[in-house]
């Protein structure tokens, strides 16, 4: 597969924090790719690395403390890391957009609804004002916000939770950038309103057909809507499959433990849940060995010993772990 | 399961007043959080609570409890009726009735060691005579939470937040209580540490014959913890039934909406599955929509749902819900 069929190509990223506590290593040697118009889903718990991995692709990493150590992100063969500032902000917002878990930190308090989505048409077009406001009212009831026009002059406290986050939509999608990140949008929201963005998302996709970068920590969400998965933890991709592939055979202990430990709304329950054991590592200290090794239940002395990379295990899905889950032996 | 119950609700209701003005404030309206609640919890079972923000859940654990005076309706746990009881006899409830919190972060005061933090119950109810006593408690209730004995000095901020709920169980646990409500104690927590959470409390029923009231809104988490589940939409209560009644065959369209708009972590499964997509947001509580409360986001509302409201019926063997179109 040559490099130029891809819309983003992130090759061994890593980024650090230098704190007063010490070096915390949050991305460590990170690689994937996205398609044109696909849906990639990055999977994690808090602290494995996927908010700083987006964070870094588009260089919004505070600096310092934190800083991008290594690696390459091409974005349509153009390295964003080598760009200057100013057309990094040209990518942002126009190329990539990006929507967050919580709209109301995200979006400014004291400015209308109108004035923050005529600001990136102005900014990243050559609309006028007039002409900025008129799409801004039809972006809005694009999004499904019911009385656009009369909401421009609204500011966002005056939304609910979901409309807020539809109004992110709007403005992420203001430009048709070529890639969306969406950063655990529906998280903070309840699970009707959840299914409403989903839906949405889905259907503004098929109207654009923009890549979606989809962070989460929800599986069922990734089960949804995702065409391909990565699992993280503490900075390492583990795994990347096709979805179907994932959920009917996941490759590494990490994916498979936290399947299990999931309880499911459309089954009985048949017995108690399984659990990892022990918590996620500390970031504080320079990986060695596996990161999962100290919580897995197929740990082997290699584990401890060298971090395994992560290689085609079956016809592309990779996985980072030197076991046979199926035999618990190690792999030849 | 024919005793009587451990926990009995009649007709509970909860509201606050909304007030206008700064220095002379007047009563303009009221948020009926809770409106008419009646149901049982029976000894050793764990009732779920499920519904979306705002629904009341909080507001009825809480009131159920005595930590809101409730405005009218009647809560009778283990024989003592929490809204007429006073002095010591409050204090036998309070001993009995214990409550977990949702933000281990919150719920615990930062400039406590743990050790202050758990025996706090047992010097208030005058449990154990001496320090050395409540020390040895404490110590037991860690390990019986599975934190190290060891730790007993040390601060909140030491742990994890898997451990700092462990600490809020432990400390709930230490008068003995019967009754726990659980008001949403794995929400602020990671998946792997979830279910660790969850069997824990599972573990602590079975020894303890603790009976739980679980506030949720991961409903596949109540699936798997609860007995029966209680759906709650604006303040009413919409369906009650067993566990697998419930989620196997809803019967009011609120519940229906809510289940299919749970993501299933099955490809296949989740994308065949027809959905019911709710419009809308949850009206506000303030002036709470007449008639059904469901109705304007309902999809098979008809005109009378506006007019009078659904009353709350045993259609089958234990399984009751509020909804006119439900035969």
């Amino acid at each position: 597969m040559s490099v130029n069929q891809h819309l983003l190509n992130v090759i061994d990223l890593k980024t650090r924090f230098y704190t007063p506590e010490g070096t915390v290593y949050a991305v460590n040697g990170v690689s994937f790719n996205v398609a044109h118009g696909e849906t990639l889903a990055v999977v994690g718990e808090s602290g494995c690395g996927k908010s700083v991995t987006m964070m870094s692709i588009l260089r919004l990493i505070p600096t310092p403390p934190g800083k991008i150590v290594s690696g390459q992100v091409l974005f349509n063969n153009e390295d964003l890391l080598k760009l200057s500032e100013e057309k990094m902000e040209h990518v942002r917002g126009k190329e990539i957009a990006m929507i967050f878990q919580d709209p109301m930190t995200s979006l400014n308090p004291v400015l209308s609804v109108g004035r923050q989505l005529t600001e990136t048409l102005r900014t990243h077009t050559h609309m006028d004002a007039a002409q900025a406001r008129t799409r801004a009212a039809e972006l809005l009831q694009w999004v499904g916000i019911p009385q656009a026009g009369n909401r421009l002059g609204d500011f966002p406290h005056q939304f609910s939770g979901g409309m807020r986050q539809r109004v992110m939509i709007a403005i992420a999608l203001a430009c048709t950038p070529d890639l969306l990140i969406a950063d655990e949008p529906t998280t903070a929201l309840d699970v009707t309103i959840q299914a409403q963005i989903i839906d949405l998302v889905k259907h503004l996709k098929q109207e654009m057909g923009m890549a979606i970068i989809w962070i989460t920590h929800d599986l069922g969400v990734v089960a949804g809507m995702a065409d391909r998965v990565i699992v993280m933890y503490a900075g390492f991709i583990v795994e990347q499959a096709d979805v179907y592939a994932l959920f009917d055979g996941a490759l590494h202990p990490y994916t498979l433990a936290l399947m299990e430990a999931l309880p499911r709304a459309d089954r009985r329950r048949a017995q108690k849940l399984k659990t990892i054991r022990g918590a996620p590592p500390s970031l504080l200290m320079e990986p060695r060995g596996c990161p999962f090794a100290p919580r897995c239940e197929f740990v082997h002395e290699r584990c401890i010993q060298e971090n395994p990379t992560l290689l085609e295990q079956a016809p592309r899905h990779l996985a980072a772990c030197w076991v046979n889950v199926l035999t618990g032996e190690l792999r030849p | 399961m024919t005793d009587a119950p451990l926990v009995r609700v009649e007709h509970l209701s909860k509201h606050f007043p909304v007030t206008r003005g700064i220095l002379i404030q007047r009563v303009t309206g009221a948020v009926r959080a809770v409106d008419d609640l009646s149901f049982t919890i029976q000894k050793g079972e764990t009732l779920g609570m499920v519904g979306e923000s705002g629904c009341g859940k909080t507001t009825a654990g809480r009131t159920l409890l005595g930590l809101y005076p409730a405005t009218t309706g009647k809560v009778t746990i283990d024989g003592h009726c929490v809204q007429q009881a006073k002095g010591k006899e409050m204090l036998t409830i309070r001993r009995k009735a214990q409550m977990i919190f949702q933000d281990p972060y919150a719920s615990l005061n930062p400039r406590w060691t743990v050790g202050s933090i758990i025996s706090e119950p047992l010097r208030v109810h005058h449990l154990l005579a001496t320090a050395a006593e409540r020390a040895a408690r404490v110590q037991e209730l860690l390990e019986m939470v599975g934190l190290n004995a060891r730790h007993i000095n040390r601060f909140p901020h030491e742990f994890s937040g898997g451990q700092r709920q462990r600490i809020g169980i432990a400390r709930a646990i230490a008068t003995q209580p019967a009754f726990i409500v659980c008001d949403e104690p794995i929400s602020a927590l990671d998946v792997s540490i979830q279910a660790q959470v969850v069997n824990l409390l599972e573990e602590l029923q079975d020894r303890l014959g603790l009976t739980y009231l679980f506030i949720a809104h991961d409903l596949s988490m109540v699936r798997h913890i609860c007995d029966r589940v209680a759906v709650m939409y604006l303040g009413v209560m919409a369906e009650l039934a067993t566990r697998d009644d419930l989620y196997e065959n809803p019967l009011h369209p609120y519940t229906q909406a809510l289940l299919s708009a749970v993501p299933i972590p099955d490809p296949t499964r989740d994308r065949a599955r027809q959905r019911v997509i709710l419009t809308g947001d949850v009206p506000s509580p303030i002036n709470p929509p007449s008639g059904c409360r469901f109705h304007p986001r309902c999809p098979i509302a008809k005109p009378h749902c506006a007019q009078s409201v659904p009353a709350w019926r045993e259609v089958a063997a234990s399984h009751w819900v509020a909804c006119h179109e439900v035969k």
